[in-house]
């Protein structure tokens, strides 16, 4: 090859390789756009709502003082409603993507529902929220407690954990299952021994991501009739005396995180707003520290799982 | 026990372990099995040779009605299993209970994500024993009927990926041992393993004759010719030709056995 021709060839690279800077350079301002405005948010937020963080503001109830008011009975509810809520969403979530997996017949029916528990997951948590007031609330006569809420948030993450399930019990590989089928093991037992702890990363995984959007939810709580203002805490659930465990707390009154935040928001003083920002900052950690443990979760137990 | 003495087969007679008998299968509304009539001699190697697609692992995966699980299939004619004559095929018989009474041991290695321990002891702990002195003796039995108990008695508890693939294959194997299976069934167990891993898995099998009765699938020709006594040449979902491993390799009766042998053709 000639010298022209050589140069001719490098010309051409040269010339395709700019379009890698172009899109480099591009993609790193979107990028830069989408980080950059999250950082600013959590900078300021930090700034006005930091000094408010001390000791006191986790053990205080709210307060007309906004000095004096904390986030206590806004944390312990967020806690309570989280833990109704998974203990609806776990077991019927996992239950229902066990069936679809395994067990159902694959048919028109089925087909219908897979494409509709993937609607549900757009469907608005508003509308959850007035289904739960009709449903829970009065139908039920659950009323404005902590059940209430927990169950209405764990139908809103359902879709989440049944879809998160699916994908996680898909993964494992048929040869897999073949295995446990050959030596002469149930339906069930496959499940029980094999695909349930196999796919519990992935599911585990699932939850969390699933009840770290539930902790922020404000729509359907406001809906439901979360009080904003509550100067005590829900019945303890573990008693000195007989028979030491108590379920009063379900039904009690409760308001939780994000509500506290837009209650305090809706004031007009300043210091308000700065106790806002406050329990905001700690919701987002709560948020963070959740999706951090997803990830430990899914680490740790993939570490012993290769295919 | 029905005892057959076939003279183009074998100088003895040979107790029948099991007898395919007018076997088609279809997948949806492909016709995999043709008409297949063969028998299962009891403590004998019989390989399945024959080109991609022959249906050979089709055929093997009707033993254990591995076919059951996935829909659209549907078994023709029997598969009679002795002495008790029951027909594995059969609607009212349940795939589990065949699957109780007949191993197998897959293409690829495929060990539980567990421990070394628990991947021998699960076929025992899926028929109840809950005796550990029991479970413990079984399972060091069948790791020693797959050689593979000198290598691992130390490390039971290990996880059994971080065996090597032919001691995952091996351990498949004790797996498949430790529930004392009548028929053990081999799809290419050393289609994935280096030939060092292949050697030792044709040495267990050579071991393991005697003792029970194996149908192996295989599509390497020497493996067949160095581990089987018989030999069935399956092509487009037919068996071809059954005959003594020997007879099928030197002078087979059937001129497309003889081009498949001798590499004209597959």
């Amino acid at each position: 090859m000639d010298q022209a021709a050589l140069g001719e060839i490098r010309d051409l690279i040269n010339r395709h390789k700019r379009w890698d800077l172009i899109f480099a350079a591009v993609g790193l301002l979107c990028l830069g756009i989408a980080a950059l405005t999250f950082t600013a948010l959590v900078i300021d937020m930090a700034l006005d709502g930091a000094p408010r963080l001390s000791a006191d503001f986790f053990t205080n109830f709210p307060s007309r003082r906004p000095a004096q008011a904390g986030i206590l009975s806004a944390w312990v509810g967020s806690t309570l409603v989280m833990l109704v809520t998974a203990a609806a969403a776990i077991p019927v979530g996992v239950s229902a993507a066990v069936y679809l997996e395994e067990y159902a017949p694959k048919n028109l029916l089925t087909a219908i529902i897979e494409i509709n528990i993937t609607n549900l997951a757009g469907v608005p948590s508003i509308v959850y929220g007035l289904l739960a007031l009709g449903l829970f609330v009065y139908a039920f006569g659950f009323g404005q407690s902590i059940l209430s809420a927990g169950l209405t948030l764990g139908l809103l993450i359902l879709p989440v954990v049944i879809v998160a399930t699916r994908e996680a019990i898909r993964s494992i590989p048929s040869a897999i299952r073949e295995a446990a089928y050959a030596v002469g093991a149930t339906k069930w037992g496959t499940t029980w021994d094999h695909v349930l702890p196999y796919s519990l990363p992935g599911i585990m995984t699932g939850v969390i991501i699933g009840m770290a959007r539930a902790i922020g939810e404000t729509a359907p709580i406001i809906t439901i009739g979360a009080l904003s203002f509550i100067a005590f805490l829900p019945p303890a659930p573990i008693q000195g005396e007989f028979p030491f465990l108590s379920f009063e707390w379900l039904m009690a009154p409760f308001t939780v995180m994000p509500i506290q935040m837009f209650n305090w928001t809706s004031r007009p003083e300043a210091a308000f707003h700065q106790n806002a920002a406050a329990a905001g900052l700690v919701l987002l950690l709560m948020t963070l520290s959740m999706n951090a443990l997803a990830i430990y979760i899914r680490y740790q137990l993939r570490k012993r799982i290769k295919w | 026990m029905s005892k057959v003495a076939e003279g183009s087969l074998a100088a003895s007679s040979m107790v029948v372990k099991a007898e395919t008998k007018n076997l088609n299968f279809h997948y949806g509304s492909f016709h995999a099995l043709k008409s297949i009539n063969m028998p299962l001699y009891e403590k004998k190697v019989t390989a399945l040779i024959g080109p991609s697609g022959c249906g050979k692992s089709t055929y093997l995966r009707c033993f254990n009605r591995m076919h059951d699980l996935y829909p659209g299939n549907r078994y023709d004619g029997e598969i009679k299993l002795y002495p008790d004559n029951t027909n594995l095929l059969h609607a009212h018989v349940d795939p589990i209970e065949v699957r109780m009474r007949i191993s197998m041991v897959f293409q690829k290695p495929n060990p539980f994500p567990k421990s070394i321990y628990e991947n021998v002891a699960y076929g025992l702990r899926v028929r109840g024993e809950r005796k550990a002195s029991i479970v413990d003796e079984k399972v060091e039995q069948a790791l020693r009927g797959a050689a593979l108990w000198d290598e691992v008695k130390h490390r039971l508890k290990d996880l059994a990926f971080n065996l090597s693939g032919g001691q995952q294959q091996r351990l498949c194997i004790a797996r498949a041992l430790a529930t004392e299976p009548e028929i053990l069934l081999f799809d290419e167990p050393t289609s994935a393993l280096d030939p060092i891993a292949t050697a030792s898995i044709e040495e267990l099998i050579a071991d393991l004759k005697g003792k029970l009765t194996i149908l192996i699938v295989t599509h390497n020709m020497q493996q067949a010719a160095r581990v089987s006594d018989y030999t069935a040449y399956m092509y487009l979902g037919e068996v071809i030709e059954f005959d003594v491993t020997d007879t099928i390799f030197i002078k087979p009766k059937n001129k497309a056995t003889e081009d498949y042998i001798t590499g004209r053709f597959g």
